[in-house]
């Protein structure tokens, strides 16, 4: 427990010295909220969305972008960086297993994870009076399911990719169909009827939904919560399968 | 006391024989070197026996037991190729986190000051040079307090003096009772440092012998060069069994021949009451005796 404890110490201090993805996990997604938030109509109630206000919205769709920062983004590109460095084969020669390396990698990304949609949660309660989530217990269940299921995949990229700057562009080139599909440019709430379908069946969007429920005080939705768990299950099984170390 | 046993090992990847039929033994205490071109096998050898690789037949034993035991990381320390740390984690942070791995490691100050890394500590791994990535990569491997060290290609990349101070390392750290298995391909440090060495070539061991041995193996002929205090007779010098042929450069005499030559030539001198000045000879080195067994020049 001391060893994972060390190595988890040191994932965030690692973690904390790559500037541009800090500031993508830590900072933007509250950026992104206070700026949408300082738009004086989004701050109405509109009747397109049901009487809510677009800054309600942005804000899960902000918690959103941070876990895809970190599963899609981060973890692979870390990852994929300490298998073609021989980060991880030096590790195999120790007692400490890499397995726990890869745990420690994986607790800094969901640590991370918390703080920055902690961080979302406040400004957007403070400056914006967006409610905190009103089934708290939904919205800790929507945030781990959409966290897993996009970590499985993250580590499925990290798997098969055969170098750090592959991980970060598959990662790149991911990030942005599923963010759309979460409603970073357009929420779902406006999206067509078919758009939204398809937003159901992504993990993001699916994400998106189960938190932006339990916003509102609903628990994770059976389709959403069947669909994240379903990713968790495919590629955390591939990514196990096809997991190299060196 | 036998701390590795290697017994016909084997192992290819896919078409590839990397290592075809290797054996040989480690003692308690000794350095032993693992010599060979590349691509040898010398590599995959030690891979083997540090537990990453597994073999496709064949044996190994590391301290009593199946490399793949779990329990002999505590115990071997491993210095690869190819194995690295995240660019901005500090000497420092390295060390201290592999200290802790173990249940009793070594002092990590003391560590980086014998090699020469105590002003580095602060200094990120990513803005090392690569002898000071490879002083580093020594110090992980040997912070456990390890019984066996593993050292593959451990100077490469390192200056002259830089490696110097290694190999006094690697004596005190065998003074100390580690048994070390020297991967290298580089002739002086073998000379230097290794009691005894196989040479591998082409996945077999084509030679084990102390150094000594392997040049004194070689069939290949000694040079003597001298400039005599009075006239030699060619014939005095040709009469021995061990010389071949005289030749003179002016004032020098150089004496070509085989087995025991600077005995017959010093006392063919010493009956003749003549001193030789300028004594040099040209004896044959691991190089030699590497590049008769190998075929190949080590230089390549």
């Amino acid at each position: 427990m001391r060893i994972f404890a060390k190595l988890t110490l040191t994932e965030i201090r690692l973690f904390l010295r790559e500037p541009v993805a800090a500031f993508f996990v830590l900072v933007f997604p509250t950026l992104l909220v206070i700026i949408l938030g300082s738009i004086p109509s989004f701050r109405e109630p509109s009747a397109d969305i049901g009487g809510r206000r677009v800054i309600d919205l942005y804000v899960s769709i902000a918690v959103v972008l941070t876990l895809a920062m970190v599963a899609i983004q981060v973890a692979p590109a870390v990852l994929a960086t300490y298998r073609e460095r021989g980060v991880l084969r030096r590790l195999a020669t120790t007692p400490v297993s890499p397995l726990k390396m890869l745990g420690a990698q994986l607790a800094m990304n969901g640590i991370a994870a918390v703080v920055s949609t902690t961080l979302v949660l406040a400004v957007g309660r403070i400056v914006f009076d967006v409610r905190l989530a009103q089934q708290f217990a939904g919205f800790v269940l929507a945030f781990l399911l959409t966290l897993a299921g996009t970590l499985a995949i993250g580590l499925f990229v990290a798997a098969v990719v055969p170098s750090g700057k592959t991980g970060n562009a598959i990662g790149t080139v991911l990030f942005f169909p599923l963010m759309f599909f979460a409603g970073l440019w357009t929420p779902r709430e406006v999206m067509p009827e078919i758009l939204q379908r398809i937003a159901d069946f992504t993990p993001l969007g699916a994400g998106q939904r189960a938190l932006s429920e339990a916003m509102t005080g609903s628990w994770p939705n059976l389709l959403s919560a069947t669909v994240l768990v379903g990713y968790l299950a495919v590629f955390g099984f591939a990514a196990v399968r096809s997991f190299r170390w060196s | 006391m036998t701390v590795i046993e290697v017994q016909n090992l084997r192992k290819a990847y896919g078409d590839t024989v990397a290592v075809q039929d290797v054996s040989f033994t480690v003692e308690s205490g000794e350095i032993f070197g693992i010599l060979g071109p590349n691509g040898a096998g010398k590599t995959t050898t030690v891979e083997s026996i540090a537990g990453l690789r597994s073999a496709d037949s064949g044996t190994i034993r590391v301290l009593g037991r199946d490399p793949s035991d779990t329990s002999l990381r505590y115990e071997v320390g491993v210095q690869l190729q190819e194995s690295g740390l995240p660019d901005r984690l500090t000497v420092r942070e390295a060390l201290d986190l592999y200290a802790t791995f173990y249940p009793e490691p070594a002092d990590w100050r003391a560590l980086t000051r014998e090699l020469g890394l105590g002003e580095k500590l602060a200094t990120a791994y990513g803005k090392l040079s690569g002898g000071q990535k490879q002083r580093l990569s020594i110090a992980l491997a040997l912070i456990g307090s390890p019984k066996i060290a593993i050292l593959d290609e451990l100077t490469t990349g390192l200056d002259p003096q830089a490696r110097r101070d290694t190999w006094d390392l690697i004596e005190s750290v065998r003074d100390s009772g580690v048994t070390i298995v020297l991967v290298t391909h580089f002739m002086a440090e073998a000379e230097r440092l290794c009691d005894r060495i196989a040479v591998i070539d082409h996945g077999r061991v084509v030679a084990l012998d102390t150094p000594a041995g392997l040049i004194a193996g070689l069939d290949t002929e000694q040079r003597i060069r001298f400039r005599p205090s009075a006239p030699v007779d060619d014939a005095l010098l040709t009469a021995r069994p061990e010389v071949r042929e005289v030749i003179r450069h002016g004032s020098q005499i150089e004496v070509v021949g085989t087995g025991n030559l600077l005995h017959a030539v010093t006392s063919v001198l010493a009956v003749n009451e003549i001193i030789a000045a300028d004594l040099r000879i040209e004896q044959a080195s691991l190089d030699d005796a590497f590049v008769q067994l190998t075929g190949r020049s080590t230089k390549e």
